[in-house]
This record gives structure tokens, sequence and C-alpha cells, in this order.
């Protein structure tokens, strides 16, 4: 027993080491030239700002800079457990672009992520290589040792180097082999912690430091501020729908029926013509009554909880879907129910309409005291945070509540859209 | 035939008590919350219940919750469940345990008396009636997605529209105007382009249908 219990836990522990030596892998891969790229693109868009063409391009590389750190802030939080906060200042939907600009050139946090980019393609880069080399060199020493040391010498002369072996034969071909298991060894014991100092250096550099008190305060004001902004507007849609809609239907009913009143004895074929519009305007209210209320608080929603208002919306989309949730039975806070249903309802209809997708899959999980959601599509890609799209106003929604959106759309597809909130279950 | 009703509101449980007893029902209970509910079906016994989604004291999907409940205590019990919105994820529920005797339609369908009366005796003799909104959400979703419907011709669509709703081929051929005979060719010829096996049984047949536009998700 003892033993088996024993086994099973150095397996569990080997499958988390290889699982994150390949996301070092993964990290070091794609960082470096991520960060090298947008480090340029930002670069040049800076320097183009004095001639104007950088006032248009420099949002646009600022908002992929932005994207490409959120990225970093969701895996972090996954795969490690670093939380990472972020500290945009939001910028108003209506600003030309010179504004936008300066808004963003004036904020805090896109300079610290400039410096992070710099950062994480060295200092980074190598953090996240090293857990990845522990755990894949040993294999090219044992490659070397069963025999692949034969391609590179005919054990005459050294023909490679194996870190500090020098290979010429079986003989140091097995020194490499052994080197290869005590890297394995090493491997097994420093893996996640190393990956987990990738991160934490991520975080050193990317989080608002101590002293951004102050800033962290202008930004709550600005969410709140457009949170507001938001909800007022929706008022006056709701006003004007119900104003327009339902209750021009049931005066125009009010009306019928009057008239109704009137013809039943003098001409009872028009009256019963009448009585017929008259039933017609009151289901149109009520379907326009429904609308209203699914576009406000989706009844499943409010009657099930996010889990299955989701798989509910899941099966209204028009194409295969498929929805995983782990905290079935357990409630958010109203509000943040909301706009994650409305978050995935929004990323939902994009798969649809603009990346031709025929297929995706939802998946929310709830862990340390973190509500994630991730919606994958096998579309055509290219989608962006970008103004005017979507996806912004989702961004707007879940920066009242400390959310985090990442967008991960190569050309081409697939595009991955997930998010985060900071909440609690009840 | 005795019915329990289940509605909060009480001008709407009013209207329905009225509107059932000027069809000859028995109303046997008319009550207002779960608990209620869950008391009058289990010691009533009754042909068939009427039951709003949402009741208090949650206000949320309680109704649905003590229907179902229900019916695992008296498998085949024939439940009508009203709402003011329909959704899929509930049709698929209470359509879950296959045995029939389920509607699920919504509140305004009671402003056409006669078609409304119709479905809760459909109900209570076992057969199903589901709202014409879950059947073309399913529609939709499965003509714009699956090769199997896309094969079916405009008219075939509509019978097998009207086939899921849980209509006999008499009250087809009555509401498309043609004969029974020509519905149950284009019924044939449904089941044979989907792959289903022939039944003579009414709700057996909807069942399966539902539970092919269901699958290959």
């Amino acid at each position: 027993m003892e033993i088996s219990s024993g086994g099973s836990g150095m397996a569990t522990r080997a499958r988390g080491v290889v699982r994150d030596g390949t996301r070092a892998l993964v990290l070091a891969v794609v960082g470096l030239p991520g960060a090298l790229v947008l480090y340029v693109l930002a670069v040049v868009s800076l320097l183009l700002v004095p001639l104007g063409v950088g006032i248009v391009t420099t949002p646009w590389v600022l908002a992929g800079v932005r994207g490409f750190a959120d990225w970093r802030r969701v895996v972090a939080a996954e795969w490690c457990g670093v939380r990472i906060p972020s500290g945009y200042r939001p910028v108003p939907v209506d600003a030309n672009p010179w504004g936008r600009c300066f808004r963003l050139l004036s904020d805090r946090a896109t300079w610290r992520d400039l410096i992070w980019l710099q950062v994480d393609m060295t200092a980074g880069f190598v953090t996240a290589l090293l857990p990845a080399a522990l755990l894949f060199y040993p294999l090219e020493g044992f490659a070397l040792a069963a025999g692949l040391w034969r391609v590179f010498t005919d054990g005459t002369y050294i023909g490679w180097w194996y870190a500090f072996v020098p290979v010429s034969g079986q003989a140091s071909a097995l020194a490499a082999g052994a080197l290869g298991v005590v890297f394995l060894v090493a491997s097994y014991h420093l893996t996640p912690s190393l990956l987990r100092v990738h991160f934490l250096l991520t975080r050193a550099v990317l989080a608002p430091g101590q002293g951004e008190l102050a800033e962290r305060v202008r930004v709550l004001t600005e969410t709140r501020r457009a949170a507001v902004d938001t909800s007022a507007a929706e008022l006056r849609r709701i006003e004007r729908d119900l104003h327009d809609g339902a209750q021009a239907r049931l005066v125009a009913m009010g009306m019928d029926l009057g008239t109704i009143e009137a013809l039943i004895e003098k001409d009872p074929a028009k009256a019963r013509e009448l009585l017929a519009r008259a039933r017609k305007s009151s289901a149109d209210a009520l379907t326009e009554l429904r609308d209203l209320v699914r576009g406000i608080h989706p009844p499943v929603l409010a009657e099930r909880g996010l889990g299955d208002a989701v798989r509910a919306l899941a099966l209204r989309v028009p194409i295969a879907s498929e929805v995983n949730v782990d905290f079935d039975g357990r409630r958010a806070a109203a509000p943040v129910e909301s706009a994650a249903y409305f978050a995935v309802s929004e990323v939902l209809t994009n798969a649809v309409k603009h990346a031709g997708a025929d297929r995706v899959w939802i998946d929310l999980r709830h862990s340390d005291g973190m509500l994630r959601i991730a919606v994958t599509d096998n579309g055509r890609g290219g989608a962006r945070i970008g103004t005017g799209s979507g996806l912004a106003g989702i961004e707007r929604r879940l920066g009242t509540f400390d959310g985090v959106l990442a967008v991960s759309s190569p050309a081409g597809g697939p595009t991955m859209v997930s998010l985060e909130i900071p909440c609690e279950l009840s | 035939m005795r019915v329990v009703l289940a509605e909060d509101l009480f001008l709407l449980r009013d209207g329905l008590v009225r509107l059932l007893e000027a069809y000859d029902f028995e109303i046997a209970a008319a009550v207002e919350s779960g608990p209620e509910l869950t008391r009058a079906l289990a010691e009533l016994t009754p042909d068939v219940a009427v039951v709003d989604v949402r009741l208090p004291p949650s206000h949320t999907d309680e109704g649905l919750q003590c229907a179902l409940q229900a019916r695992r205590d008296r498998p085949g019990l024939p439940v009508l469940v009203l709402s003011q919105h329909v959704e899929q994820l509930y049709a698929r529920e209470l359509l879950a345990d296959g045995t029939g005797g389920v509607g699920y339609l919504l509140k305004d369908r009671v402003f056409d008396a006669e078609q409304f009366i119709d479905a809760v005796r459909r109900v209570a003799a076992g057969g199903t009636a589901m709202d014409p909104q879950v059947i073309q959400q399913l529609l939709s979703r499965r003509s714009a997605g699956s090769k199997p419907l896309g094969r079916l011709t405009a008219r075939e669509l509509e019978v097998l529209e009207l086939m899921a709703q849980g209509r006999s081929n008499a009250a087809i051929a009555g509401q498309l105007v043609v004969t029974e005979r020509a519905i149950a060719k284009h019924t044939s010829n449904i089941f044979a382009k989907l792959g289903l096996e022939v039944s003579d049984d009414d709700n057996r047949r909807v069942l399966a249908v539902l539970a092919y536009l269901d699958q290959g998700r």
C-alpha cells in the first residue's frame, strides 16, 4: 500500500513535470518571436508618431502588445497560479485616433508592457528555455548512448559534445547517457519551480507596483464610470424598446377592443376581424417583451445559473457545440454571471457570424477564486480586440469586475477566447 | 378528466381554471407554489398536470423540477409545462425519460383555446405537445449542419415539424389541407430518409424524431 501510493505520487509528479516542461517549451518558442516582433513594431510605430502615421498604427500595435501580455497573465494564473494584475486605463469608446494614441502613451501600463517585452525576449526566454531544456535535453543523451554516436564519429575522434562530455565512442556515449539521467533527475525536482520563476519574473515587471496605488484608483474610477455609462445607455434602450414596441402594441390592442365593443352588434364580421388583429397584437407584444427580457436577464440564467444558461445558449447557435462546466449547482454573484453570460454570447455570435466556424468548445471552470471561461472555435481566425469590435465591449464589461480577456486568433484559425473574472461561488 | 393546475399569478390561474372548465375538465386542484404542487400530485392522482415553470417559493424553475420529480415517482404521469419562454434544454429534460405524456408550451398558446385544449388532451392521452418554437429551433439547427435533413423537401420538413410537435397524421392532414394518405406517404419518406424505424405508435415516433434531432451534436 505504502509503495503503491508512493508510486502513484511519483507518477503524478512526473506527469506534472512533463506538462510543465512542455509548457515552458511553448513559452520559449512563442514568447521570443512574439516579444521581438511586437517590440520592433511598437518602436517603429512610436517613431512614426511625429509623421502622423504612428497615431493611427500605435493603438493597433499596443492592442497587440496588451493581448500578448494578457495571454501571459492568463497562462501564468492557469499553469502556475501566479496572479498578475493588470492596470490598464480604459480608452473612451468615442475617442478620436489622436486622443486614443495620447491616452495609451500617457498610461504607465503601456510603458511597463514595452519594458516587459525586452525582459521577456531575454531573461524571460532563458527562464522558459531552462526548464524545457532540462526535460528534453536528456533525450539526446539517451539517443547518443543508444547508438546515435556512430553518426558523428567512428570512435577515433571527438565527433560531438553532449554538454561537457566529448563523445568519441560507446564509452563516452554512455557517459553522456548517464549525464542525461542526471539532467532528468534535476528536471524532476526543478522544472515546476523553474517555470514558476519565469512567471514570477513576468509578474515582477508586468504587475503594477506598490507606488501605483493611485493608478489603481484611477483605473477603478474609470471602470466605474464606464459601468455607469453602460447601464444608463442600457436603461435608455430598454425604455425606448418598451415605448416603441410592447407599449404601442397594447395601446393599439386597447383601441381595437374599443372599436370591437362598438361594432359587435352592428357588424359582427368586422368585429371578428378586429378581434383576430387584437389577439395578434397581444402575441406580438409578448414576443417583444420576451426578447427584451432575454436581452436584460435571460430566464435560464435567472433560473439555473451560468452553467445551464451557457448550455441553453449553445443549443441555440446553429453550429455543433460542446459545453463543459465544473461548478454545476453553484452560483456566482448575479452581476458576474450576467457579464460572463453576455461575454460568451458575444463570442459565440462572432464565431458563427465572422469566423465561419462549424464547431465550438466552451469550457467553464472555477478554481482559486477565479471563474475561467475558454471559448474555442475552428473558424478562420483573425479576431482581435480593437475599436468597434464586440470584443472591446466585452473587455469593458469585464473591466468592471477586474476581469481579463485574452484572444488568440491567428489568421486561418483556430480562435481561442479566454476570460477570467475573480469571484466566489456560493 | 381531472386536472391539477399550478400557476402563481392569480389572474392567469383563474383564467386557466375557467378555460379548462369551459371544455369540461374537472379541476382537482389549482395551486400556486412548488410544495403545494408536489403534495397535490402525490395525493390527488390527476389525469394530467398543467404546470408553470416558475413557481414560488424559489421563483426559479421550481415547477419544472416538481413535475420531473413527480414523473420519477410515477412514471408516465402526464405533465404539460407552460412557460413564459421555451428552451431546448428544458424540452430535453422533459423528454429524457422517453415515456411520453409530456408537453412544453409557451404561455401565449392559451390564446388559441382550441389548440391549447387539444394539446392538453394529447398529453393526457400519453402523447406529446412540443411548442412550435422548440421544434423550429431544432430544425433550423439541424438543417444548417446535418445532411439527412437537407435531403428533405420543403413539404416534408413542414410535415416533420408538425409531427415533432406531436400531431397525428389526421391532424397534420387537416392542418395542411391534404389527404391523410398523402401525409402517410410523406411520413414514410421522412422515416426512410432519416433512417428511422416506422412505428404505428404516435408518441414513439415523435420521441424518435426528437431523439434524432437531439443527437449527433
